[in-house]
This record gives structure tokens, sequence and C-alpha cells, in this order.
């Protein structure tokens, strides 16, 4: 009796899918539909603007308007500003990262430094302009840092409080993947401490460090709202600019200055994510 | 990295002779060390943040103490701007909206994706961090003709939500996943599916529970997110939405007392938003 129930009862929906023959991803369309209209279409019309000029007819020499020096000093300013900001952000936050980990796995500090990091590394744009501004700039209560509308170095220290507790949150699970009997079994083996930085620790994190320091760079360039709030004046990065070619096109002309900046940030965004990506599949060959 | 390696290095020659000693001087070195990276960085993090609160706290004259701009966040009024108390408000309703989407959206192709037609399941994964590397200075590039449509049938500022959703996608993929995964979801379908559940039943009385934690952890970031919010509502030229508004505020008067205010306020409840994320996370770890 009850396997009979059980039966016709798990068959039934199946029947009743065949006969009202929606195909199974169909369910998925919304989703779909979604994505395509606010994501993948205006990713769409940045490609395909760029390579038009105003008035609308195609102009795939635009691109070649990038190599342009007005338009490259915004690239080797962005380009600037991450590596720096990357850099520091990814040793500073290895060393908070290391010193997290190897400390008690359910003390208070290590809770408390990832949940603060969870914070801290989205705390980017107006506010912390504002409160650099308060500590450092010309109304700082701690300094009044001469450097602070200097660019790069300025703006590389803001940025360099949100890129560490980024590096932290993913660093932090590459070091903990590092095994206590690798660095025994290196013991065991003789192998002095530098050693097995040297061969078996560095070789295994650097993947993961080089990974990490990728994405900074990708986050960096990305930000917006921090270096608008630090200077809205003069645009020394790539965001600054579009942010001003779209309130007023001036600049090259026929040209679609916004897009075609556009274009070329997410040229870069793709090569430097690509990168991440296979640097995150290298590291997790060890650290799982 | 310098700083890793020289700890490491420090116990090495007395490895072999008097391991026992080596252990407690090495374990007291790296305390050392794990107290002074805390300390610096702690400073680090800190010192901005209290800055930001001595600004607020300040008077009318320099260097007294008062509590008028923490009260000006509900009265706040000058010429130029929307009132502050309005762009909160329209902010917390952008929040709400855009998390209810996000989840609306998300949670059921999830499921779905997961129990019915799996080979879409790197598709949705890619699409949904696709926001990551196409950053919200591009997009806004590309939406501004959307908008443009959008803009006929509303003026609203909570028509905002729209993209917002676009740019939550990537944290409430990885928080919504991290719960289904952790969950058999198969085992679950099957044998709610053999008792004679539908699709439907499966999905928002069987699954959907199951990963409670995770839908809420994806609503707090998503909530967090459009607090900060800044790139798209200000260069689509919404100016009464929070961050814009605090931009605005800091122009017309420059280190106006409110605009800290009303930061570290938002500061504080982003705070408590991700607290309570992982308070919630730890106490359901307990249990299991």
């Amino acid at each position: 009796m009850a396997v009979a129930a059980t039966t016709e009862t798990g068959a039934r929906p199946a029947r009743a899918g065949r006969r009202l023959s929606v195909p199974s991803w169909a369910g998925t369309v919304p989703f779909f539909a979604y994505v395509t209209v606010f994501l993948l279409w205006p990713t769409a019309i940045v490609v395909v603007d760029s390579l038009k000029n105003p008035s609308g007819s195609w102009a795939f020499a635009n691109i070649t308007k990038l190599a342009d020096p007005l338009v490259r000093g915004y690239f080797i300013g962005s380009v600037k500003l991450c590596l720096l900001s990357s850099v520091f952000g990814a040793v500073f936050g290895a060393i908070l990262a290391y010193a997290v980990a190897i400390g008690n796995p359910d003390g208070l500090i290590r809770r408390l430094y990832i949940a603060v990091s969870g914070v801290l590394a989205q705390f980017g744009g107006v506010t912390l302009a504002f409160a650099f501004l308060v500590l450092i700039g010309p109304v700082g209560l701690l300094f009044h840092a001469s450097w602070f509308y200097s660019f790069p170095w300025g703006i590389t220290v803001i940025y360099t409080y949100f890129q560490i507790p980024l590096m932290v949150l993913v660093f932090l699970p590459a070091i903990d993947g590092v095994k206590v009997q690798w660095r025994e079994a290196s013991e065991n083996l003789g192998a002095s401490a530098w050693q097995y930085w040297r061969y078996v620790g560095g070789p295994l994190l650097t993947p993961a460090f080089l990974g990490g320091a990728l994405l900074l760079f990708a986050n960096a360039l990305s930000a917006y709202a921090t270096a608008v709030a630090w200077e809205d004046q003069i645009a020394y990065i790539v965001p600054q600019q579009i942010g001003i070619a779209l309130s007023s096109e001036v600049g090259l002309s026929n040209v679609n200055v916004a897009d075609l900046l556009a274009l070329g940030m997410i040229i870069m965004m793709a090569v430097v994510m690509t990168g991440y990506a296979l640097l995150q599949r290298r590291a997790a060959r060890w650290l799982r | 990295m310098a700083a890793v390696t020289s700890v490491g290095e420090t116990p090495a020659p007395t490895a072999a002779s008097r391991p026992r000693g080596m252990h407690v001087r090495r374990q007291r070195r790296l305390n050392v060390f794990r107290y002074v990276v805390f300390t610096v960085f702690g400073l680090f993090f800190l010192l901005p943040l209290l800055a930001m609160l001595r600004f607020s706290l300040e008077g009318s004259k320099l260097g007294t103490w008062s509590l008028s701009a923490w009260k000006e966040i509900a009265s706040y009024q000058n010429t130029g701007v929307p009132p502050l108390l309005s762009a909160i408000e329209v902010t917390l309703e952008l929040a709400v909206i855009t998390s209810v989407v996000t989840l609306v959206l998300l949670v059921p192709t999830m499921i779905w994706i997961r129990l019915r037609v799996q080979w879409l399941e790197r598709t949705v994964e890619f699409l949904c961090t696709l926001p990551l590397t196409i950053p919200a200075i591009v997009l806004v590039v590309g939406i501004g003709p959307i908008y443009n449509r959008i803009q006929h049938y509303s003026v609203s500022a909570l028509m905002l939500f729209w993209i917002y959703v676009i740019l939550a996608l990537p944290y409430a993929y990885r928080a919504l996943a991290a719960g289904l995964g952790a969950i058999d979801v198969k085992t679950l379908s099957e044998a709610a599916r053999s008792l004679g559940a539908s699709w439907f039943t499966v999905m928002v009385r069987v699954i959907a529970p199951n990963m409670r934690q995770a839908i809420l952890n994806a609503l707090l970031l998503t909530f967090a997110l459009v607090l900060g919010e800044f790139t798209i509502a200000y260069l689509l030229l919404y100016n009464d939405v929070l961050q814009p508004e605090l931009f605005a505020i800091n122009r017309n008067t420059p280190n106006a007392g409110v605009i800290f205010s009303t930061s570290f306020a938002a500061l504080l409840f982003a705070f408590a938003l991700l607290l309570i994320l992982s308070y919630a996370g730890r106490s359901r770890r307990g249990r299991g």
C-alpha cells in the first residue's frame, strides 16, 4: 500500500511536467532576463559606443585613441595608484593575516579582526576620504600632512585602509590551509626555519599571495567614490576622468570619451581578473 | 613578507639540541610579534574613525565638545541640498527594496539550478561574479541610456534598485552558494518529492528554510552595500541618496559636523549588521 502510494505520487509531477512540456531551464529565465537587461546590455552599450562616433557611425580607429597621451596619462595614474596600494595592502595584509592565523582559532582577537575586516574592506567611499581628511588632512587632528593632496601618495594611504582588510580576508584561508604537519616534516628532515619558508611555505603561499595582490589591484582600479571625495577638481585616475567625461563631454573630439575610457577599464579588469582566477586555481591545488 | 620570514628564522640554530626551550622561546617571540602587529594595525584602523568621531562632537568653537552635530542629523537642511533626513529615508527604503528583489531573483534561481538544471550552474556563477570585473564606474556609463527610459516612467531615486541588485549579485551569490553547499539538496528534495511534494513546495518549504542563515547573510550584505553606494547614484544625478547627499553637504559647507556624525552613524549601523551576521553564524555552528 505504502509502496504503491509512493510510486504513484512520486511519478505524478514528472508526468505533469511532460504534459506541460515546459523545459526545466525555463525556471531560470527571470534571472537571465534581468542580468541581460541590467548587466550585459549596459556592457555591450559601452563596447559598441566606444567604437562609434558621437554621430553614430562606426569608428574602430577609436581604440587607438587609448594610446593618446592625454588618455594614457589617466591610465598611468590608475596603474600607479593600484600598484602602490595593492603592494602595500598585500604585504601588510599578509603580515596581519599571519599574525591572526597563528593565534587561537576561536579566540576573540581572531573573531574581532575578521569581523572588522569584513566591514572595513567595504568601507571605501566618501566616508573614508572624510575620515582621513580630519586625521591627516589640512584640518587633521593627528598632523597636517603636506602630501595629503599629492598624487599618488595621499590617496595611496587612503586606499591602503580598505586594501589591508581585503587582503586579510582573502589570504587568511590560504595561511590556515598550511598544515602543521608540513612544518613538522621539514623540521624532522633537518630543515631550518629559513629553509622551510624558502622551499615549502613560501612556494605554497606564493600563488595565493599574488592572487590576493591581483584582487587588490582590481579592487583599487574600480574604486571611484574615495578618489572623488578626496579630490573632485583634478582627475588623476581613469574613474575620475570617466566621471568628468560623463558630466561634460569635452576632451578628445569625435570620440565618446567616457565609453572609450570604460572600455579600457574593462580590458584591464579582464586581464587582471583572469590572472587572479588562474592563480586561485593554482593556489587551491595544495591549500584545501 | 619580510617580517614573516624573519620571525620564522629565529628558532633555527637550537632546533636540534634543545627542542623544548626552542619551542617556548619561539612561542614567546611569536606572541610579541602578534601583539606588535595587532597594536600597529589596530591604531591604523582606529585613528581615522576616532578623528571622525571627534569632529562629529566638535562644538561651535574649536576644541569644545557638543552633541549638536548628532542632533542635526534629524533636522539638517541647507540650500542646494535635499533635507538630510529624507535622504536617509530614501536610502533605507532603497536598501530594503534592493535586498528583497535580490533574494527573490537569486534564491529560487539558485535552488532550481541545483535541483534541475545543474549544467547552468557555472554560467550563473560567472554572471553573478561579473559585476566584480565590470566596476560600477563602467556600468554607469552603459546604464545611462537605460535609465533615460526608466526616468520616463518614474524619476524617483528608488528606481536605483534595478542597478543596485546587479551590484549586490556577487556578494549575495557567494553567501547563498555557501548555504546551498552546506545542505544535501539532492537527498532533501528526493525525500520531499517521494512524499509527494511539488517542486514549489520543495523549494519554499524544504530547501529555503534550511538555508535561512545564508539568506540572512545575503540580506545583510546587500543592505550594507546599498548604504555605502555612491558612484552610480552620484553619476546618474540622484542626489537625494545618502552618500551623494553627504558629498554635496561637504561641498556646500566644508567639514560640516553633520557629515561626520551621519557618516559615523551609518558606519556603526553597517558594523552592527555585519556583527549580527557573524554572531548568527556562530550560534548556528554551535548548535550543529
